[in-house]
């Protein structure tokens, strides 16, 4: 392995090492996803169609990652770990890196048990919905890492973060739920897979700026 | 502003006047009327170019964010905040005159289906959160950064948005509505919509010079005030 995957899986490590021991956000997310789709299935009238539980489901996918989002640097503003790893000899955009592993593997542990109930709630999942759920993860991680970072550096976190997220976020949504309707879904997820691409790029070529004083 | 500059903001504000009082005279009395849709179609002549100057605005605030990046010279940030500001007065002005166009030839204030309005309602929202970014982030190097590197994400967002409404738009909501500008116009209509676009993007250009000159006044009282402090 480099030197720069070594340091990359090192601090994806730490976060995930962090979160089993203090039990922070994940208990937070499961549940948060779960408690969503029950208030979601009230929110449906009782002859709604299949394809609006689908956009639900989307909808509670984004809220439950911006709900881990929110948390991913706590540890490090609270404890003023962030300068530590910035002082690290590593390059900066392993940080993203790591944060962006850790949030993937938080968000399919909610998914593990948030499609299961979407299941038992409402109809079967299909191939699509979880294919389109593990690219859309991708995204919604590398962005999201490197927005938390700009947000953890505001005034008003919390509440900058769905600000910044939502909008970027608009793109996966469309991705997702039509791999789930259309008749083709392959070029819906060859679209999510672009989205991916882009955004991760951008966000690992960025990130430097971001977290340097 | 120096008189160098008080000269150049005046010459520009004069050409932005005559092109577009030029420019929408041509545009209603001459440019022939458009079969369907009559007079009201003429709003096509504000509402094209206010659209592309927004863009113009995001991809030049994007242009100074690189530049920010790669210099570490703050006077890009205030270039680059000036041209996103703009950009999002345009973009207002481009979601009005597209309603109203709306109303007029669908009766409908807001249609789904008109997929470069949803495109812009998503680079709006997603502009107006750089403004939340700027006024939460202390004043210093990493609000500037950090403010550039979103504007960054916006010129990445508005390709992947336009191909995601473009995708969706085959397959979620029905293509009821198609406009093709631009190829099958015929040459009056289109000589009319240049002196026009020339009009907006002077007019755009003279207020981006003013609102810059402010941001840098306040910018220095800002310091002034600072220092006396």
């Amino acid at each position: 392995m480099s030197a720069y995957a070594t340091d990359v899986a090192t601090l994806a490590r730490k976060d995930v090492l962090l979160e089993l021991r203090s039990r922070d956000t994940l208990p937070a997310m499961l549940l948060f996803v779960v408690s969503a789709l029950v208030v979601f299935h009230f929110a449906l009238p009782a002859d709604a169609s299949d394809r609006a539980e689908i956009g639900l489901f989307w909808i509670a996918l984004v809220f439950t990652a911006l709900l881990g989002l929110t948390r991913a640097f706590a540890a490090e503003r609270e404890q003023g770990l962030l300068d530590g790893l910035v002082l690290a000899p590593v390059d900066r955009s392993a940080i993203w890196a790591a944060k962006a592993i850790s949030v993937v593997v938080f968000l399919a542990l909610a998914e593990a048990v948030a499609l299961p109930a979407y299941a038992l709630f409402f109809q079967p999942v299909g191939w699509e919905l979880v294919a389109a759920v593990v690219l859309a993860d991708v995204g919604i991680a590398s962005i999201g890492a490197l927005l938390a970072a700009m947000a953890a550096a505001s005034r008003s976190r919390e509440l900058l973060l769905p600000l910044l997220f939502l909008p970027l976020a608009i793109p996966a949504v469309i991705g997702g739920v039509g791999a789930s309707v259309a008749e083709n879904p392959a070029s819906f997820l060859g679209f999510l897979a672009l989205y991916d691409a882009v955004f991760a790029i951008l966000a690992w070529a960025s990130f430097e700026y971001v977290v340097t004083e | 502003m120096s008189s160098p500059n008080r000269v150049a903001a005046a010459a520009l504000a004069t050409a932005a006047a005559g092109l577009l009082v030029g420019g929408i005279a041509l545009a209603i009395f001459w440019a022939p009327e458009d079969a369907d849709q009559g007079f009201s179609q003429k709003i096509f002549y504000i509402h094209v170019p206010v659209a592309l100057t927004a863009y113009a605005f995001f991809g030049f605030g994007a242009w100074k964010a690189l530049r920010l990046l790669s210099t570490r010279d703050s006077r890009y940030d205030l270039e680059s905040y000036t041209a996103v500001h703009m950009g999002v007065i345009f973009g207002l002005l481009t979601l009005v005159t597209g309603s109203i166009w709306a109303k007029t030839s669908w009766g409908q204030w807001w249609s789904w289906g008109e997929r470069q309005l949803v495109l812009f309602l998503v680079v709006f929202l997603f502009y107006s959160a750089y403004f939340m970014l700027r006024y939460s982030t202390d004043p210093g190097p990493r609000r500037e950064r950090n403010s550039a590197v979103f504007a960054l994400f916006g010129v990445a967002l508005i390709p992947v948005s336009f191909l995601a409404v473009r995708i969706a738009g085959t397959i979620l909501h029905p293509t009821v509505f198609t406009h093709d500008d631009g190829v099958a116009m015929p040459w009056e209509m289109f000589l009319a919509f240049c002196i026009c676009l020339g009009g907006v993007l002077a007019l755009a250009a003279t207020f981006y010079r003013v609102e810059l000159a402010g941001k840098r006044i306040d910018a220095s009282l800002k310091e002034l005030r600072e220092q006396l402090a």
